[in-house]
């Protein structure tokens, strides 16, 4: 195995399945690095939605299962309730996560589900061609906004601190970015510590890059990164201040 | 001892008795007893859980996710919920999760009635974006609400394919003084999500060849475990030269018509227990020698269509009787089978 890729990462599965450029290889790669580092690969489950994280199914040599539009939140929830030693990954795009299954996320977030959920942001249906989804920002060229965003569709939507203002006290709420991989190592740890040692819900919002559907280079790439990270705040939002028993 | 029980009281009995863990619902006449009994078991017994989940959506998911880790668990719904959980059981069926769901029909979409109905034979059948393996029992009394509960989380388990149990309104709701001797082993489950060998579970395929031969996999265990699955009963079929087919109270109701009928106008009946996958063995056994097939249900010919699929080649005359989403009287029954035989 190469020394670069995640002990976990299943080699059958090298090279990846997504696009050339995508930023979904920078975060399960970031996120395999972490649960090396913790040391539970045997205990995680892996759920991941339809859409481009599908990709994901044979990445990692662990316990994974895709799931339905939306429905990874529910299928992890219904796992982790009745494993409860094990660390509960869902991970999904933004137009699971804030359009099709957003009413899930508001719930889980609420009830204090223990699982983790990262949430792939690029601003776009990836996997359907580039489609608006909520996370679109005003103006933004897309195939169902051809002359850009309009104004009454609304700002993009900021769905962490949406999360925030359930005012569960107890969960983790971050925002990171592929565009700095060791402050994103950082926040999987803590939102998977928060599930393990706080038994609390977490919820990860990474900013990505599609260059596929955004039809940009690399430089391009990041620098539109860059201008969403000036829109969608990198950080934590909110994280308790003490350890929960 | 004697019990004085509902139906949805039944169900509950019947799954804890069958060992299991988790139910994960939402209210819904008439199911809501099912999460509330569950939910005031859980409290009591401290063994076991639950969630009052956001949506059916959720729900039925839950119960994917949770049988992953080898735990017996089930969710219990009605009508316009029991369409929120296509979506969870055609992931079920298609990745074989023993998911278990009681559904009490009412009739019609929204809130229709919400008293009773047949007309959730197709959903729960066919209802998914698959081909149907998933196994569906139809209770026909309280005690069979019990043991057809119990039987579900058997089936689910031993041969992985989702089980759906039908009753109804009526049925969720009668209560009757009535024994039932409770069952005192567990069902066994095993875990999917196996630590030590991790297995990566999808429902993507990139080429038709590849996803067709996964499902040739799963056509092959349904027709290798359908005739064990499939159950029927015979009523009088044998000294009849008519026969009703009927399921769920309907039946019950036919049972009562042959008891006060069945020897003067020569009635029998053949009630299907499963509805999918259907005793065809047995019908088509059933109807030899017979003049006519009389098949009465509440609904526009949902079980119809199966029986005479079932029947397909056969040369006997069937004669539909349909009244979706209202119940029949034993008296109306034979009002409507002499009006058929003049």
């Amino acid at each position: 195995m190469d020394k670069l890729e995640p002990r976990c990462r299943k080699e059958a599965a090298i090279p990846h399945l997504f696009c050339p450029g995508c930023g979904h290889a920078l975060v399960l790669k970031t996120l395999g690095r972490v649960i090396d580092d913790m040391k539970i690969a045997r205990q995680t489950a892996f759920g991941i939605d339809i859409g481009c994280s599908l990709l994901a199914w044979n990445f990692f040599d662990i316990n994974t299962i895709q799931t339905h539009h939306g429905r990874t939140a529910p299928v992890m929830v219904g796992y982790k309730m009745a494993e409860p030693k094990s660390v509960a990954l869902a991970y999904v795009g933004d137009g699971a996560a804030y359009a099709i299954g957003l009413q899930s996320i508001i719930h889980t977030a609420l009830r204090n589900e223990p699982i983790t959920m990262i949430v792939v942001n690029n601003e776009n249906y990836a996997m359907t061609g580039g489609q608006m989804s909520p996370e679109t920002e005003t103006g933004v060229i897309t195939q169902t906004s051809p002359r850009g965003k309009d104004m009454n569709l609304g700002a993009g939507l900021k769905s962490p601190e949406l999360i925030s203002s359930l005012g569960n006290e107890k969960a983790f709420i971050a925002r990171g970015s592929v565009a700095n991989l060791v402050e994103l190592n950082k926040l999987i740890k803590k939102a998977i510590e928060n599930q393990t040692k706080n038994n609390s819900f977490s919820f990860l919002e990474v900013l990505s890059i599609c260059p596929t559907n955004w039809r940009t280079n690399a430089k391009d790439s990041f620098s539109r990164l860059e201008s969403m990270s000036k829109y969608y705040k990198t950080g934590i939002i909110s994280e308790t201040t003490k350890e929960v028993n | 001892m004697r019990n004085h029980i509902t139906g949805n009281e039944a169900v509950v009995l019947a799954a804890i008795d069958a060992g299991a863990k988790l139910m994960f619902g939402y209210p819904i006449t008439p199911a809501t007893e099912i999460l509330e009994g569950w939910i005031k078991y859980a409290n009591e017994s401290k063994k076991v859980g639950y969630i009052q989940t956001e949506d059916e959506i959720a729900a039925g998911f839950c119960v994917n996710g949770a049988v992953l880790a080898g735990k017996i668990a089930f969710t219990a719904s009605a009508g316009p919920g029991h369409i929120l959980l296509q979506d969870s059981l055609s992931m079920a069926e298609n990745m074989r999760l023993p998911y278990v769901a009681i559904v009490m029909q009412r009739g019609g979409p929204s809130t229709g009635t919400v008293n009773f109905s047949q007309q959730e034979v197709n959903l729960a059948a066919f209802g998914g974006n698959g081909d149907g393996y998933r196994v569906v029992y139809s209770a026909s009394s309280v005690r069979e609400l019990y043991d057809l509960t119990y039987k579900s989380f058997q089936t689910a388990w031993k041969y992985r394919f989702p089980t759906i149990l039908l009753g109804d309104g009526y049925l969720a709701k009668m209560s009757t003084d009535l024994a039932i001797p409770r069952k005192n082993k567990t069902v066994s489950a095993t875990k999917i999500f196996d630590t030590e060998h991790p297995v990566n579970l999808r429902n993507c395929f990139s080429t038709e060849e590849s996803f067709g031969e996964y499902l040739s996999d799963h056509e092959a265990a349904w027709r290798k475990f359908a005739p064990k699955i499939a159950e029927s009963e015979k009523f009088f079929v044998d000294e009849s030269k008519y026969l009703i087919v009927a399921h769920g109270l309907v039946a019950a109701a036919a049972k009562e018509t042959i008891v006060k009928y069945g020897k003067t106008d020569h009635i029998g009946l053949f009630r299907p227990i499963t509805l999918n996958p259907f005793d065809q063995v047995a019908l088509r056994d059933a109807v030899v020698g017979k003049k006519k097939i009389f098949v009465i249900e509440s609904a526009k010919n949902q079980l119809s269509h199966i029986v005479k699929y079932a029947l397909s080649g056969l040369k006997i005359e069937i004669i539909e009787i349909s009244k979706p989403a209202q119940g029949f009287t034993s008296e109306e029954i034979i009002t409507k089978i002499r009006k058929h035989n003049g």
